[in-house]
């Protein structure tokens, strides 16, 4: 399973090198975003729990558009046809999907992070830089796998573009108030205070759930 | 794994439906190992949907399907990786050059690498393999799906319109991979009777879903087949 899955993730990642389809859109739609709130909220810098929800819902949408985006190549070229001819444990689709999603989502916090330092974050983001980034570490897998399970299921029907937010986004609330939560003392105006376990415990817990749930079903959504 | 003597495909009475329409109806068939099976009939009388069921990529909604020895839906796990399938799309990203999609399936079905330079050189797209597949013509594209069909070397092969696209040089190139040859099985559609009569051991004409032609190519006619497209 782990060559396969390795076998996948190369091939999304050379296609994504090659055809720049999905990262660039995500890390646009981020920057523009922190524009919008830069000037929507008038005010020049935000901090604190306020700073947490805006950086969290951004980057909670950008990570719709990828998405939305994970397997239509899959769906128009072909590639769910030609996976599942192959010999291969198709849960090593789903772990392939998920690993890709993240690498996808870290690429796009490393510019999205910096930006929204620079155009609105009042405290340096230095000292709540080593917690901000297991933070993004637990909320990725938790995106990546929900986010995965959601567009396989919505790449099935014709409003794929449609179906999988409305699936993923209730879904994805509960990591966006989770992080939002543990994120709020690390963007304190004084500087980063102690976070409080329970929230990435929380983060944690429900990234194993899903992950459990999504390898118990992902073989069925596969089915004709 | 099937018994020497086990026929490769055998199908009772076999439906399968798209929503209300029932695209293959009743169809009942023996392919012995080793034979080739040319399935005719015009556009939508459920050939591509035939070779989907046989694929396991389509559960048959009625009857019963064997492949290889194995019942399917159910068995589908252990002849998957033993089936070729060529259809009317590549099954190739068209992003990736030629060599990147190869390497990928190889990958998938823990083939050697070489094995894909050696089909490229076989089908004549060794010059052409780290090309983008979009910018290459459809003939170029055939020719490597023709690759990544027999790439795994596997023992039954379902072939849809297989040289749709191919130059004569091409056809002349890809025949020793997908042409007639005792170690495999081939169930391929065609649209040319006498070409398709020419390959087969047996024929299936289908028409709305239902054989209405079954049996030794032998006793089947090129008028016989013609007469399922009028």
């Amino acid at each position: 399973m782990r060559r396969t899955a390795a076998a996948v993730v190369r091939k999304d990642l050379l296609l994504e090198l090659r055809t720049k389809e999905t990262v660039p859109a995500m890390a646009l739609f981020a920057v523009t975003t922190f524009v919008v709130f830069h000037f929507g909220l008038n005010r020049g810098s935000v901090a604190g729990d306020l700073a947490a929800g805006v950086f969290w819902v951004t980057l909670l949408f950008a990570a719709m558009l990828g998405i939305n985006r994970l397997f239509v190549a899959e769906r128009e070229q072909g590639g769910f046809d030609a996976f599942l001819l192959a010999p291969t444990d198709r849960t090593a689709l789903l772990a392939a999907k998920a690993a890709a999603l993240f690498v996808f989502l870290s690429v796009l916090e490393l510019i999205a992070v910096p930006a929204f330092a620079l155009l609105l974050l009042d405290p340096s983001p230095w000292p709540a830089l080593p917690g901000l980034i297991g933070l993004l570490a637990l909320a990725n897998v938790g995106i990546a796998v929900i986010g995965t399970l959601a567009s396989a299921l919505a790449i099935q029907t014709r409003a794929r573009d449609l179906i999988a937010p409305l699936l993923a986004l209730p879904l994805l609330i509960p990591v966006v108030i989770a992080a939002a939560k543990a994120t709020t003392p690390l963007l304190l105006a004084g500087g980063p205070g102690d976070v409080a376990a329970r929230w990435p415990l929380i983060l944690g817990l429900y990234d194993v759930v899903f992950a459990l749930t999504a390898y118990a079903v992902f073989d069925f959504l596969l089915e004709d | 794994m099937a018994a020497p003597d086990e026929p490769a495909v055998e199908l009772h009475d076999v439906g399968r439906d798209y929503g209300e329409r029932a695209a293959l109806r009743g169809v009942t068939l023996t392919v012995p190992a080793g034979a080739t099976l040319a399935v005719f009939g015009p556009n939508g009388a459920g050939k591509s949907t035939l070779l989907r069921v046989l694929a396991t990529l389509l559960r048959p909604h009625r009857g019963s399907v064997r492949v290889l020895g194995r019942e399917l839906p159910r068995e589908g796990w252990a002849v998957r990786g033993r089936i070729g399938l060529l259809g009317h799309d590549p099954l190739l990203y068209r992003d990736l050059s030629g060599r990147e999609n190869l390497r990928y399936q190889a990958r998938l079905f823990g083939v050697d690498a070489a094995r894909v330079d050696e089909l490229l050189e076989r089908t004549g797209m060794a010059r052409r393999a780290d090309e983008p597949l979009r910018t290459l013509s459809r003939g170029m594209v055939q020719r490597l799906a023709v690759c990544r069909t027999v790439l795994h070397d596997p023992p039954l092969l379902l072939l849809d319109e297989p040289l749709a696209n191919l130059d004569p040089a091409a056809v002349d190139a890809v025949e020793p991979l997908i042409g007639r040859d005792a170690r495999r099985t081939r169930v391929m559609t065609s649209h040319d009777p006498a070409a398709g009569l020419a390959q087969a051991d047996l024929v299936l004409g289908l028409r709305g879903g239902r054989a209405v032609v079954a049996g030794p190519a032998a006793g089947v006619t090129e008028a016989d087949v013609g007469a399922l497209y009028r």
